[in-house]
């Protein structure tokens, strides 16, 4: 097949269309804008109803400022959201106003990386997780009660702990806390900003159980934030590659790591350290450092450290082009490179 | 006799923390051995107490932390001139931990890389300075000599223009180069044992892929043992040749690195194992530990990790701790399963 199959407007539930954020550098006493930080340089991302899209990259490289942009808890600097809604149509979320935002919320939720910091310690479980219905004014009284105890079930924590403050709990119950809340308003769509990062291995995996569970039950569909490529694996159905603020590549999950084309793609995988001392492979080593988004070098951002690089990366900057269905890449020598894999 | 060839013996240690809310027994019973010129991982969760080892083994444990039993074993290598190969016994817990005798150990014969490559330098002094302070103090050089080891140091952790770097300040550097400071600082008196503490933990996989190429070089070239401390079973599988894994103060299975990943006895080591998502593997539900790791201050009676063991035996677990047993020559477990008289 030449030419994939254009994702149908039934599935698709969330386009987003050239997104940009560029935070201003101000120096000197007038405060003058001396230049940009492109931390989100032009991200398109379409995922499905349902399904858990992964946004994989290295500190700094804009995955987290995407989300948030999405979810307008940043306000973006130009681009398009749009939220397909079958009965609605299609919402643009860039353009809504104050209050059309604050209905639209209900469906867009976010789970932050740090369980620590993202609970209130002042307020009860209770408190937390009832907050977006009480200031919704959807339950109040007994029916909040239920509808709490209800909500820290789906998230396997007893009611009896609803009186209790966060910080008798620990970082994965915490976690369980921050979706419950995330949950209260039957949302569509669930950012989840590195969920399972901050906590034990042994937790991390009771996390991403909870989260499979979840979507199946409520429908939900997830742009899962992350750097660890293996929990990316394990959750997404799609992924896109993010370097200084551009995606790189983007391929159904399977694809993207058994048959990855962009360079940076191949030396992301490889260095990641492989639990298993029988499977130690040559690596490869990537040289120098990840581009300043406020001073990015010319023509492709990743040519300075890519061993593949010839003098058309030094001045030109490929776009992201399909070269397989659904797998698209932004190099220029995408085609013509024979790139490793994982297995 | 095996035990010539070890460097360090760490034998029953308990360092414990007097705190208002009660004791911590942050290290509860560990043993553990590392082989001169060999690379011992210890992995465990947050809270297993494997960094208070570390800190205990420096004698730099912070109060109100106590070493309150066990032995710490330096060997000290008199002479190596091939056919005499003698080495001092030092028992590190009987020295005073300001003392001359530690002072002149730690830092020169064990030295450490931490984690925080930005908490662990002195932003007030430049790279160089840091370098040439611990050559100056442990070896009989003035400050040009120094000065001149202290770029050769930066050109041996892979530093670009060590010429130029020796005079930058620590925020002037990315993480990754800090790091390669702290490397060069502790490898700057050649010490016997080096300790490394989640070095690379806060680093980017590209970055960490780098940092971990060079240790494991310059472990080849200066044949210092290494004791490597992370939560990453990646991590381990790459670097060590010997594991000792910790739950809850306690070493409760070292093995060699191959042994631990593909015959694991105790039950901890094989769930941990099984908790992890991995790379390439088809995707499957994952297993993760159930329950948590308990409070500091409510450890469980008996085996700590019975609450959570798909193996516990009511009344045996629960009830009295199992002894640490040699199963095979270097492999321990700590495990009602392997009991002596079933040898």
């Amino acid at each position: 097949m030449a030419i994939s199959q254009p994702v149908g407007s039934t599935d698709l539930l969330l386009e987003v269309k050239d997104l940009k954020k560029h935070f201003p550098i101000r120096r000197g006493f007038l405060r003058r804008t001396v230049g940009y930080v492109k931390a989100v340089d032009g991200v398109s991302l379409r995922i499905r109803r349902g399904e858990t899209f992964g946004l994989v990259g290295e500190s700094g490289c804009g995955k987290t400022t995407t989300g948030r942009c999405i979810l307008r808890l940043i306000e973006p600097t130009s681009g398009e959201v749009i939220l397909h809604d079958p009965e609605k149509g299609p919402v643009h979320v860039e353009a809504l106003d104050k209050d059309q935002m604050r209905d639209l919320r209900r469906d867009l939720q976010i789970v932050f990386q740090d369980p620590y910091s993202s609970l209130n310690p002042r307020l009860t479980v209770q408190q937390i997780v009832g907050e977006p219905l009480v200031v919704n004014k959807i339950a109040r009284g007994k029916e909040l009660q239920d509808r709490v105890a209800e909500l820290l079930a789906a998230v396997g924590l007893r009611s009896e702990v609803m009186d209790r403050y966060p910080h008798a709990f620990s970082g994965g119950q915490r976690q369980r806390i921050g979706l419950a809340r995330a949950l209260a308003l039957n949302p569509k769509f669930i950012v989840a900003d590195e969920p399972v990062s901050a906590l034990d291995v042994s937790v991390q995996a009771q996390v991403l159980n909870l989260m499979e569970d979840l979507q199946d039950k409520f429908g939900l569909t997830y742009l899962f934030v992350a750097h660890d490529l293996s929990v990316i694996e394990h959750i997404s159905k799609h992924v896109a590659v993010m370097y200084v603020g551009k995606l790189v590549e983007s391929a159904p999950t399977d694809e993207l790591f058994r048959n990855p084309r962009h360079p940076y793609t191949e030396a992301l995988m490889s260095a990641v350290p492989k639990p298993d001392p029988r499977a130690q492979s040559a690596r490869i080593l990537l040289t120098g450092e990840v581009a300043n988004p406020a001073k990015p070098p010319p023509g492709c951002y990743f040519h300075p450290r890519c061993r593949y690089a010839i003098d058309r990366c030094k001045v030109e900057a490929p776009a992201l082009a399909e070269i397989a269905p659904e797998h698209l890449v932004a190099c220029w020598r995408a085609a013509e490179l024979d790139l490793r894999g994982i297995g | 006799m095996a035990e010539l060839d070890e460097v360090l013996r760490v034998d029953e240690l308990r360092t414990y923390f007097y705190t208002q809310e009660g004791t911590v027994r942050a290290v509860d019973g560990a043993s553990f051995a590392v082989k001169r010129g060999q690379v011992l991982g210890i992995v465990g969760e947050s809270g297993c107490g494997k960094s208070v080892a570390a800190q205990s083994i420096l004698r730099i444990v912070p109060p109100p932390g106590r070493i309150v039993g066990g032995q710490i074993i330096y060997h000290r290598q008199v002479a190596a001139d091939g056919a005499s190969n003698l080495s001092e016994m030092l028992n590190l817990t009987e020295m005073h931990p300001r003392g001359q005798e530690m002072r002149s150990i730690r830092g020169s014969e064990i030295s450490m890389v931490f984690q925080e490559p930005m908490t662990s330098l002195d932003p007030v002094y430049t790279v160089g300075d840091q370098i040439m302070e611990a050559i100056t103090l442990h070896q009989n050089v003035d400050r040009r000599e120094a000065r001149k080891r202290a770029i050769e140091m930066l050109e041996q952790v892979g530093m670009p223009r060590p010429g130029e770097i020796v005079d930058n300040y620590p925020h002037q550097l990315s993480g990754g180069m800090r790091q390669r400071v702290m490397i060069a600082i502790a490898l700057s008196c050649h010490p016997s044992l080096l300790i490394a503490d989640e070095p690379t933990t806060a680093l980017d996989v590209t970055t960490e892929a780098q940092i971990l190429d060079l240790m494991r070089n310059l472990q080849k070239q200066t044949g210092t043992a290494i004791v490597y401390i992370t939560h990453n079973l990646g991590v381990i599988a790459e670097m060590c040749d010997d594991v000792a894994v910790m739950y809850l103060g306690k070493v409760v299975e070292q093995a060699d690195v191959d042994s631990i990943f593909y015959d694991p006895k105790h039950p901890y080591t094989q769930a941990l194992l099984r908790s992890i998502p991995r790379i390439g593997q088809a995707r499957k539900r994952l297993e993760p530990i159930k329950g948590i790791v308990p409070d500091p201050y409510a450890i469980p009676q008996g085996c700590p990790f019975w609450p959570r063991c798909i193996h516990a035996m009511p009344g045996l677990c629960d009830h009295d701790q199992p002894e640490y047993v040699p199963i095979a020559p270097g492999h321990s477990v700590r495990c009602h399963l392997f009991r002596q008289e079933a040898m």
